[in-house]
């Protein structure tokens, strides 16, 4: 179970505007502003629950995936995550979450597939026998029969992300953070790793929270949602909830964040 | 008309990366602070070279002094090590069919960002590092040029090798077209050329034999040249020389970097970048 | 078909040892370097000369001068192979934290983070930098060299003394990189300034630091201690002292490491708490 209440995060960053005169000022005399990334953000995620995180850029999406990995130290406010603070006790923690960062790689550019994964193994310890089990479960899910034995950059971003959405279950954590695993998917891909994820939760019951961009994730993936805007919960319901009469959903978002001014 | 907006073209490089340099202004401190530090380190241990054999040495220590704080203050004109890896990574990661879409040659566009780069840095980080070398106590400190005619030639060289090192700067960005490892070229080219650039130990340091040579490369046409002009203890005739060879070493080092660019972006066009 | 809530076979309860794991990390690191094996070539051909050049250096001035402040040509060489070995050693290992900047900027830092076994290994482990074997082959020549012609009269203890140098000096300078990787922690402009530290003090280590000047050598012995991984210990080798004290100092250079490690996880915590 995932809790967090009322927890807040702010930073502090350095302005930099335009133009010569302001270059040579800045070298002076420099001007910060405190951005709040998430205000008295609150809500409780169940075991075995699929929840999609959405919101503009810049609305605490990431803050709220980092916080719940245990990479970043709220300000204020608890969290909890199956009964362990994340950004207390690191290393327990992560050992029973998996975390994907749609943007980036965690296999290793160079060599193939199956070094990276042969690695997390002792990074994470996992024991022959359950990773045996573990990476022909996940073989024969995403199709990775014949991309195991290619070198990360020779794959297409579909495959890698099919590839890295593998790495982040071998250890088979309870708890997967999803933060935008469809970035820049082609459209079969993107089933594919929808199909995936639904799957998984179903055979596993595991927990999963997804920010995403893309409302057609949402509509296959999750009954709830949790919007999130100028880091403040916005609504935090289901898809019928939002919905009217016959709008598609990408209509239905639109207007859920103008109505809210995001 | 035409040509006048041409130049504005390289003018607004040139801006865009001077106000870039100036914003880094941590950059500029640390580069001030690691070059004030090389430069002393540089001349305590000449001072004790001087301490053990006095007659030794080929120049007065004074000007050897002068031509360290020199070379540090102005470290970001006439080095030829600092290429931009932006550049690298245009040609090496194909982004240079953005490049070649624009209606600019590559040659100009990238000698114009350089020139940038060079000054942007070299005005922040040489005042400061020249002050505290006018400050230093006496056997340490810096000396100006003896007369008003000195210091203008020393400017006038000072252009000219920033010019030649910024000309053979393109040789090894256009270099990086042909090869498949840019880092490597890059990383035999820096040590060589420093070192013949007496970027390791001033020129005048060399046995006789080896000094003779490196004084006619174009390696010494960078920052050799100027910062020996500026002590004045050079007779004319050897000014003058310096000053030509420069001129020389400048010319053929323009023509051999802009064909070897027009070629390379020919190869671009061809095979697709 | 599956009992959704069914139990897993049992986690593996043995943890790898960090010692196995890094093995692992170097083993990748090497594969991936033989991906470009030309490039590789090249880069371990540029290193020599990066320090090859110094050397010239060294030799072109003793040319002219003979020796510099009691040291001979044969000493200056035993102390330059000493300190670029010792440099190599900690850049080829603890590489990860001297091109650690890039890891904050592209926020792999973050990969690292959900990753359960210690910040520390893992960044040793994401860069072995095979390619400083080049600078290495260039102290190892120097060594040969230098070893039998600088007057030495070598013994048991000097011998040790040697190996303590190479062990304390290591040390040293992996703290160092330490130190510049906390410092990406806070800043990613201006980190330029701690090369003074690190390649400064490997191209201008190569004389004994009392060359600098006395106030170098109290700066070397109690602000960052490169005097106790050479200058003291090379006084012993070369007879210059005979003090047996001398042999152990360089052990004392370990101690540095504590201090750059409480600044990297300073570091770490501040990461944790601002997130950039």
């Amino acid at each position: 179970m995932i809790t967090m209440e009322n927890v807040s995060k702010s930073y502090k960053v350095a302005k930099r505007n335009a133009g010569f005169g302001e270059a040579v000022k800045s070298l002076f005399h420099r001007e910060y502003e405190t951005i709040h990334a998430l205000k008295n953000v609150s809500f409780t995620i169940g075991d075995g629950e699929m929840v999609g995180y959405i919101g503009p850029n810049g609305a605490g999406k990431s803050s709220t995936i980092k916080i719940l990995s245990g990479i970043l130290t709220p300000d204020g406010g608890t969290v909890l995550v199956d009964g362990r603070v994340p950004y207390k006790d690191r290393i327990r923690h992560v050992k029973e979450i998996g975390v994907v960062f749609g943007q980036r790689s965690q296999l290793w550019w160079d060599i193939p597939v199956i070094d990276s994964f042969e690695l997390l193994k002792d990074i994470y310890s996992i024991s022959p026998q359950s990773y045996k089990q573990n990476l022909e479960e996940l073989t024969d899910l995403l199709d990775l029969k014949e991309l195991l034995r290619s070198p990360t950059r020779q794959l297409s971003l579909g495959q890698r992300m099919r590839c890295e959405l593998a790495a982040s279950l071998l250890h088979d954590p309870k708890i997967l953070f999803l933060d935008e695993p469809t970035i820049g998917l082609d459209a079969v891909s993107k089933l594919a790793v929808r199909e995936f994820i639904r799957k998984r939760n179903k055979l596993h019951g595991t927990t999963v929270l997804l920010t995403t961009h893309d409302m057609q994730d949402i509509e296959a993936l999750s009954d709830r949602i949790i919007l999130i805007g100028k880091g403040e919960i916005l609504m935090d319901g289901t898809l019928d909830d939002i919905k009217k009469g016959n709008e598609t959903i990408d209509e239905t978002v639109a207007e859920l964040y103008r109505s809210f001014d995001v | 008309m035409k040509s006048g907006f041409t130049i504005r073209k390289y003018q607004s490089f040139f801006r865009l990366r001077f106000v870039m340099g100036l914003q880094y202004r941590a950059a500029a401190l640390a580069g001030i602070t690691t070059q004030f530090a090389w430069g002393f380190l540089a001349i305590m241990a000449f001072s004790a070279f001087y301490e053990t054999d006095p007659a030794a040495f080929p120049m007065s220590f004074q000007d050897t002094v002068t031509y360290i704080w020199l070379q540090q203050a102005f470290l970001a004109l006439f080095n030829t090590w600092m290429l931009e890896n932006e550049i690298f990574d245009t040609i090496s990661g194909g982004n240079i069919a953005y490049e070649l879409c624009r209606p600019i040659r590559i040659y100009n566009m990238w000698i114009a960002r350089s020139l940038a780069n060079r000054f942007s840095r070299a005005v922040l980080r040489c005042l400061p590092i020249l002050i505290v070398a006018f400050l230093v106590p006496a056997p340490y400190r810096m000396v100006l040029p003896p007369d008003v005619p000195t210091f203008l030639l020393f400017v006038l060289s000072a252009v000219l090798g920033t010019s030649v090192a910024t000309a053979f700067c393109m040789i090894v960005y256009g270099l990086t077209f042909f090869t498949i490892s840019p880092q490597g070229v890059r990383i035999l080219f820096a040590s060589l050329v420093d070192f013949l650039a007496g970027g390791i130990i001033p020129i005048p340091f060399m046995p006789d034999g080896v000094r003779r040579v490196m004084e006619l490369l174009p390696f010494a046409s960078m920052q050799n040249a100027p910062l020996r002009i500026f002590t004045g203890s050079l007779s004319a005739q050897e000014t003058a020389r310096m000053l030509g060879l420069q001129f020389f070493w400048l010319i053929a080092l323009v023509l051999i970097g802009s064909s070897l660019c027009r070629v390379a972006e020919r190869k671009a066009c061809i095979q697709g970048g | 078909m599956k009992n959704p809530f069914s139990e897993k076979p049992i986690r593996s309860t043995k943890k790898t040892s960090a010692l196995k794991l890094w093995m692992r990390y170097v083993g990748i690191n090497v594969r991936c370097a033989m991906q470009y094996k030309m490039s590789f070539f090249m880069m371990v051909l540029g290193q020599f000369f990066v320090s090859f050049s110094v050397f010239l250096g060294i030799y072109f001035m003793f040319q002219r001068f003979h020796s510099v402040k009691g040291y001979s040509y044969n000493e200056v060489l035993l102390c330059y192979a000493t300190i670029l070995m010792e440099f190599s050693l900690a850049e080829m290992t603890a590489r990860g934290f001297d091109s650690f900047s890039s890891m904050v900027r592209t926020g792999s830092f973050d990969q690292v983070l959900v990753r359960p076994r210690n910040e520390v290994l893992q960044v040793l482990g994401s860069k072995f930098e095979l390619t400083r074997i080049g600078r290495m082959l260039q102290a190892l020549l120097m060594f040969v060299y230098a070893i039998p012609r600088c007057g030495v009269d070598w013994n048991f203890a000097k011998a040790v003394t040697l190996l303590f140098m190479l062990i304390g000096g290591t040390a040293l300078f992996s703290g160092i990189f330490m130190i510049y990787a906390a410092f990406c922690f806070f800043t990613l402009e201006g980190l330029e300034f701690m090369n003074v530290f690190t390649d400064g003090a490997k191209e201008h280590g190569k004389y004994p630091i009392d060359v600098y000047g006395k106030k170098m050598l109290l700066f070397g012995t109690f602000f960052v201690p490169y005097a106790l991984v050479q200058y003291y210990p090379l006084c012993y080798v070369i007879g210059k002292s005979d003090n047996p004290l001398y042999i152990f100092l360089p052990l004392l250079a370990i101690l540095f490491l504590i201090p750059s490690y409480l600044f990297w996880r300073f570091g770490v915590r501040r990461y944790c708490s601002s997130g950039s």
